[in-house]
């Protein structure tokens, strides 16, 4: 269930704004893509064209191509709809539903959809799906509460598992982490190194360990100046990053001299 | 502020002992204090003030309504019912409150939420503006422009009748701008996380707004058409010109007058004493007086038990944050 994506020469625009310019890049299936950057370049801009999330907002517009296995997601008579079945993305804030029980959120993916779904699949959905999360044992008790009543930390791996049980493809994770304390973030970090033997993850943080903790790639994000379009500077393997970046502007961010 | 030291220059602390520092933060400023008092003796005035035409109200039409409202009252119409009769009652108007407001909010609310909904989630630019000034518009409209309108449009409709349905258009047009702007403001509130949220599992748009926006906004949009419904339940002028009178039960909207209890109470009170002949048993001169307080009293009765059964929906639907 995991694919390959390629995108290439991606414009995103808000409006007549082009916010990132010339994006080429190829992501690996089953691994995790790290996306790093100083604020305002682009990157959870970036992430929210993989499916199709950007034009959500008014005005906001993609020029170039996604190919999730050799398919435009950006081609004429692609629902954007369908994609985000395929793709499926968790957000920086936890966001359950509040007025569903921990159960119904897992489900949210089928019902709000209106499918029809029989009692024994519908728990075995949501057994898999939280377990994949990791929340199964802590929440099994108290399905039918509040999801809204669960720490951040668990919220946010309700939130994964919701994303999961539509069985996407790919999964992308815009800070997932950045609203939660230590343990709960290292949860989740445990979480995306276990979902990776399935799914493509692209996961866009703002903590460099982080990136070098869970990622198998990164790619480094900047913009030149206030104003100008981000770009992707570089991306390769976390380890070369981190050790031998091959430009000077990603090796001045990565070891804390800006940004 | 440490007013007792000033020498000192710049931004930097003002340099000073541990006594300095308690007589600063111990020193009470009196004239702070005065105005503190001064304010809060304006607002404790404010409030009392607010709230004695409102407990005089309820006072007065307690006092004088709840000797005649009892069960013959509530279940009774006038029929045949004359001078100074100790007979009588309201089921009639209360039945046709009931029936005009129920099919104004049947028309209003649809309209007014499809609406919002519009403003909120597709509306933007020049068309949403216009929309948006135009319903503002509409709050203003005097329910007596309301009534003659649709009873206008009926006129040219159907030709000259009175009919609960026309009143229940003529209150639509006054609710529809109270029921958009209310639930506007609740749709507003709705966070968009929860949109996107709902999107990025593959959920369409018109599916999203529907159970996820509207579905989380539920308890909140109860109370706006609350408001709404309250805000015409007691119009009178109106409702005399679209659905007249009558003494009888009506229970049909489409056909012939009906009794409405603002109307109710207008007639009953415009009727004044009655004059009853010496030595007439069963014979009240205050009747009419009594009926109209009576009735009064039980439109209250009625928006405040309509309250409690949308204070109830609300409480059921609202997002529970704690299991």
């Amino acid at each position: 269930m995991s694919q390959r994506i390629e995108a290439k020469d991606l414009n995103i625009y808000y409006g007549s704004f082009l916010a990132v310019a010339g994006v080429t890049m190829s992501i690996e299936p089953r691994s995790v893509t790290a996306l790093i950057g100083p604020s305002g370049c682009g990157k959870s801009t970036f992430l929210r064209t993989l499916n199709r999330m950007h034009e959500v907002i008014p005005g906001a517009r993609v020029e170039g191509t996604v190919d999730i296995d050799g398919v435009d997601l950006y081609a004429p008579g692609v629902d954007p709809v369908a994609v985000r079945r395929q793709v499926g993305m968790v957000f920086q804030r936890p966001n359950p539903f509040p007025t569903m029980s921990i159960a119904e959120n897992v489900l949210a993916g089928v019902r709000l959809n209106n499918r029809r779904i029989n009692k024994s699949d519908a728990a075995d959905l949501v057994e898999q799906s939280l377990r994949a999360a990791n929340l199964w044992n802590e929440v099994k008790d108290r399905l039918d509460r509040p999801g809204s009543g669960l720490s951040g930390g668990q919220q946010q791996r309700l939130c994964i598992a919701r994303a999961v049980a539509v069985r996407p493809r790919v999964l992308l994770m815009d800070e997932p982490c950045s609203a939660l304390d230590p343990i709960s973030t290292l949860a989740i970090e445990d979480l995306v190194a276990e979902l990776k033997s399935s799914y493509t993850i692209i996961i866009v943080t703002h903590n460099m360990q982080q990136a070098a903790r869970v990622s198998d790639r990164t790619g480094f994000f900047n913009l030149e100046e206030a104003g100008q379009p981000g770009r992707l500077v570089e991306i390769d393997d976390t380890a070369t990053i981190f050790s031998t970046p091959g430009k000077q502007a990603t090796e001045d961010y990565i070891s804390g001299r800006f940004g | 502020m440490a007013a007792t030291d000033t020498t000192a220059t710049g931004t930097a602390p003002p340099v000073g002992t541990s006594e300095d520092l308690q007589a600063a933060l111990s020193r009470v400023d009196p004239v702070r204090k005065r105005k503190d008092r001064a304010m809060r003796l304006v607002v404790y005035l404010a409030f009392t003030l607010a709230m004695v035409p409102l407990v005089s109200l309820v006072w007065s039409v307690l006092s004088r309504g709840s000797g005649r409202l009892d069960a013959y009252f509530l279940l009774h119409s006038m029929r045949n019912v004359f001078g100074g009769m100790d007979a009588g009652g309201a089921y009639h108007a209360i039945l046709g409150t009931l029936l005009v407001t129920g099919w104004a909010a049947l028309i209003s609310v649809p309209i007014g939420l499809m609406v919002a909904v519009y403003l909120v989630e597709y509306g933007t630019g020049k068309l949403a503006r216009a929309v948006t000034f135009l319903v503002d518009v509409m709050t203003g409209i005097p329910s007596i422009v309301a009534g003659l309108f649709a009873f206008a449009l009926f006129y040219l409709a159907v030709g000259p009748q009175k009919a609960g349905i026309i009143g229940s258009v003529a209150l639509a047009v006054l609710m529809t701008p109270v029921v958009v702007r209310s639930s506007e403001e609740m749709l507003r509130l709705v966070p968009n996380e929860l949109r996107e949220a709902s999107y990025a599992l593959g959920v369409p748009k018109w599916l999203t707004i529907i159970k996820v926006v509207l579905r989380t906004a539920v308890a909140g949009l109860t109370t706006g058409v609350m408001i709404a419904v309250a805000r015409v339940i007691g119009e009178t002028a109106p409702l005399i010109i679209t659905v007249g009178m009558t003494a009888s039960i009506n229970r049909d909207v489409f056909h012939e007058n009906m009794m409405t209890l603002p109307v109710f109470v207008y007639d009953q009170y415009g009727r004044g004493l009655t004059s009853c002949a010496p030595g007439a048993v069963d014979c009240v001169p205050t009747i009419n007086f009594d009926r109209a307080w009576a009735a009064a009293l039980t439109l209250i009765i009625i928006v405040m038990l309509l309250n409690l059964v949308a204070r109830a929906v609300s409480r059921w639907f609202a997002p529970k944050v704690r299991g």
